[in-house]
């Protein structure tokens, strides 16, 4: 294996493509975070008195909770004092176009190989450009509010549309559920906002690409989708980071509501920063919390997520299934390499009957990289006929990685069918050989085998974003995956 | 076209082959035969350029230059192709999409335009013919859920698409039922022509039966103890391998 070993070496000091930062004029607080620090921000956004109480409430809750350590995850503690909790853009005039945007930024988006005005011509995909912390730009806003779509920034949404944000703001992941979703209650800066009108078909693919550029500000993002009765939408979240020295820490809080006969389906291609590859030094600390509630009957959320940046990522995309005959999926790729840490998987809980949950886990281990599955499936007292497929697959490239997996299953009604796959295997001496006597290189080989490996997962990614996918495993493990 | 001499070569340590000297001429189909651990397979991973192998003394050249110090796909890219005794599952790699590289990956050596996705469904029908293959097999993962037989087929099918000059064929016959003994023999046969060699690694005389080798050499403990054409596989087939044991 000794050639491998050195492809893989080749992979391992591989740069972080997407190193670059925007010299876009930021508006920064000092580091720390207090009560004072929340009334700031909420003012600076112009908030309702309503919103900053719930904020306050979530602070004095989250001073008394203790920061969770059950995960594999390895890392020194966060000094939360020495976090700003807020950049803003320098505020400027209004955009009515794209060509009003700065051009540095529209530069950013060029660099990453996702322009908004090709976007926008051909892939009819409508981005809610969240920079940094306030959102910048909104395209096909018109098109959409055609079909009565709301998709904006989620103070936008305050501001507009304040009853519904009020109803289901918490009302799926509550600010005392755990740390880090407090935290991001107390302090989120912007995220955004999609709501789907009754049997509305959202006409596009909605995209938001997420992007950390101010120096040692953390990202607390807050998204919040409902889909009303037989309504439909896709939502992509994307993201790259610049390059950069200290941890950041990011610890965003997605909500979803599907209403009865309504359908989610939740796309993220993650590649922030993650981590000197040489040290591991830097990279982004990823604390999200994503859930979603299948309320009505018929409903179905389906969570696709593919993990290949940021030094930790702790992240468990989950469903609650409360309507009967409601759907939850997890389709979920996670890469480790270098010295990355991955603790990730899914919760299924099922109250309803006859509802049913899909996982499909791939977890890819290279360099020193870690890599740990963790699901919980629940069955309770009330789900008559509940089913789940459990699959979950680690792959190995070298040998000083290391895959884990603890899947957690609690059934509490007899008529439940459960069925857990799992496997383990390494990228054989024996396959690279065969690939090479074919006369395929052994950097072609692995990135040939590992996509096959993840196939399952990107099926179900949009075309556009499968092809982002794939581009971003090839720059996560070049050299190996080629 | 091959040209081996004096090699001496194992693996771990532990020395293989004892001095081989064997030469293939274009055109020339050459059999190899021998018991278990006498060295056959060592012969085809040192020819192929398996990892792990060490060469301790002696030369392989290919159409002229020693190979050596060449990586085992450039090897691959320059006409050296082996059937596998026991071909490598791929899991999620398709069939068709693995075949396809391959062969891409050999145009673009050559400096050729590489063949599009319709293009070469067209081409892989046409070889899957004469390897009496269902099409079926071009959708799945390369060789997952594969009997040993339809391994066997889909080695020769990827002989056929990438038309090597020189074929290592592994204990080809192995784990083949007579029928796909014959499709397997016929698909090499009518592949044969002046320009392109056979080097076949075998127990039994049952394969060469149907290939009728230019030569064939009996390997004891690493060494070629005796060569001569299709009547020395009947009398080994008589007589076994000891009455040539020293």
């Amino acid at each position: 294996m000794n050639k491998d070993t050195q492809i893989i070496d080749k992979a391992i000091s591989q740069e972080y493509e997407y190193g670059f930062t925007t010299n876009i004029q930021q508006e920064t607080i000092p580091p720390g975070l207090s009560e004072n620090v929340i009334r700031l921000i909420s003012s600076k956004k112009n908030e309702p008195k309503w919103l900053l109480d719930w904020r306050l409430k979530a602070y004095q809750k989250w001073l008394k909770m203790e920061e969770p350590d059950w995960s594999k995850l390895n890392y020194s503690k966060i000094d939360f004092q020495s976090i700003s909790y807020y950049a803003a853009p320098k505020p400027k005039e209004k955009l009515s176009s794209l060509d009003e945007v700065d051009p540095e930024l529209l530069d950013t988006y060029n660099k990453l190989g996702i322009p908004l005005e090709e976007q926008k011509m051909l892939a009819n995909v409508a981005v809610d450009a969240v920079f940094d912390s306030v959102s910048v730009t909104t395209t096909f806003k018109e098109e959409l509010e055609k079909h009565g779509v709301i998709f904006c920034s989620f103070s936008e949404a305050v501001k507009n549309h304040p009853n519904i944000v009020k109803k289901y703001l918490g009302s799926v992941v509550p600010t005392t559920d755990n740390y880090f979703a407090a935290l991001n209650a107390a302090v989120f800066s912007d995220g955004s906002f999609v709501f789907i009108p009754k049997n509305v078909r959202c006409p596009m693919e909605l995209s938001t690409y997420f992007r950390i550029n101010a120096e040692n500000t953390g990202q607390f993002e807050r998204t919040l989708i409902i889909a009303e009765e037989g309504s439909h939408v896709s939502y992509l979240e994307g993201c790259t980071a610049p390059m950069r020295d200290e941890n950041q820490l990011h610890a965003a809080v997605v909500e979803l509501v599907a209403h009865k006969n309504s359908e989610i389906k939740y796309s993220t291609v993650q590649n922030w920063y993650p981590g000197d590859p040489k040290t591991g030094k830097g990279g982004i600390y990823n604390f999200v919390t994503k859930r979603g509630t299948c309320l009505g009957d018929n409903s179905k959320i389906s969570w696709t997520q593919v993990e290949t940046g940021s030094a930790l990522t702790w992240k468990y995309p989950s469903c609650i299934l409360k309507g009967d005959n409601s759907t939850g999926e997890f389709y979920s790729v996670a890469l480790s390499n270098n010295f990355q840490q991955a603790d990730t998987g899914t919760k299924m809980i099922h109250l309803g009957k006859n509802t049913k949950s899909t996982i499909i886990s791939k977890g890819i281990s290279a360099g020193k990289g870690q890599n740990t599955y963790r699901g919980g499936v629940k069955i309770l007292k009330g789900a008559e006929n509940a089913r789940n497929y459990s699959q979950c697959d680690s792959i190995l490239i070298g040998d000083e990685c290391g895959a884990h997996t603890f899947p957690y299953i609690d059934v509490r009604n007899p008529s439940a069918q459960m069925e857990h796959e799992a496997s383990t295997s390494r990228i054989g001496e024996d396959q690279l050989f065969y690939c090479n006597q074919r006369g395929i290189s052994t950097e072609d080989a692995v990135s040939m085998i590992v996509n096959g490996f993840c196939k399952e997962v990107f099926n179900e990614l949009p075309m556009e974003f499968a092809v982002e996918a794939q581009k971003l495993m090839e720059v996560s493990l070049e050299g190996s995956v080629g | 076209m091959l040209e081996i001499k004096n090699l001496h070569a194992g693996i771990d340590g532990k020395t293989i082959l004892n001095g081989i000297d064997l030469t293939i001429k274009p055109g020339e189909l050459h059999a190899i035969m021998g018991r278990n651990g006498s060295g056959k397979s060592t012969l085809a991973n040192i020819i192929t350029g398996r990892e792990n192998y060490e060469v301790s003394s002696g030369t392989v050249n290919f159409n002229g230059d020693n190979i050596l110090d060449i990586s085992p796909e450039n090897r691959a890219l320059n006409g050296i192709f082996m059937s596998f005794q026991y071909p490598v599952v791929i899991p999620g790699v398709n069939n068709t999409y693995f075949l396809r590289a391959a062969l891409n990956s050999k145009l673009k050596h050559n400096g050729l335009k590489e063949v599009n996705a319709a293009d070469f469904m067209r081409l892989i029908r046409e070889k899957l013919k004469l390897v009496e293959m269902d099409e079926k097999y071009l959708s799945r993962a390369v060789n997952d859920g594969f009997s040993g037989g339809e391994k066997k087929k889909n080695e020769i099918l990827q002989m056929l698409t990438l038309e090597p000059q020189l074929s290592i064929l592994d204990e080809t016959d192995s784990g083949l039922d007579i029928d796909a003994l014959k499709i397997v023999a016929e698909g090499v046969n009518n592949f044969r022509n002046k320009e392109r060699s056979f080097l076949a690694i075998t127990h039994y005389q049952r394969l060469l039966d149907y290939m009728k080798p230019d030569y064939v050499h009996v390997l004891i403990d690493g060494k070629i103890v005796k060569s001569g054409d299709m009547t020395l596989a009947h009398e080994l087939e008589e007589k076994g391998y000891s009455w040539l044991e020293a």
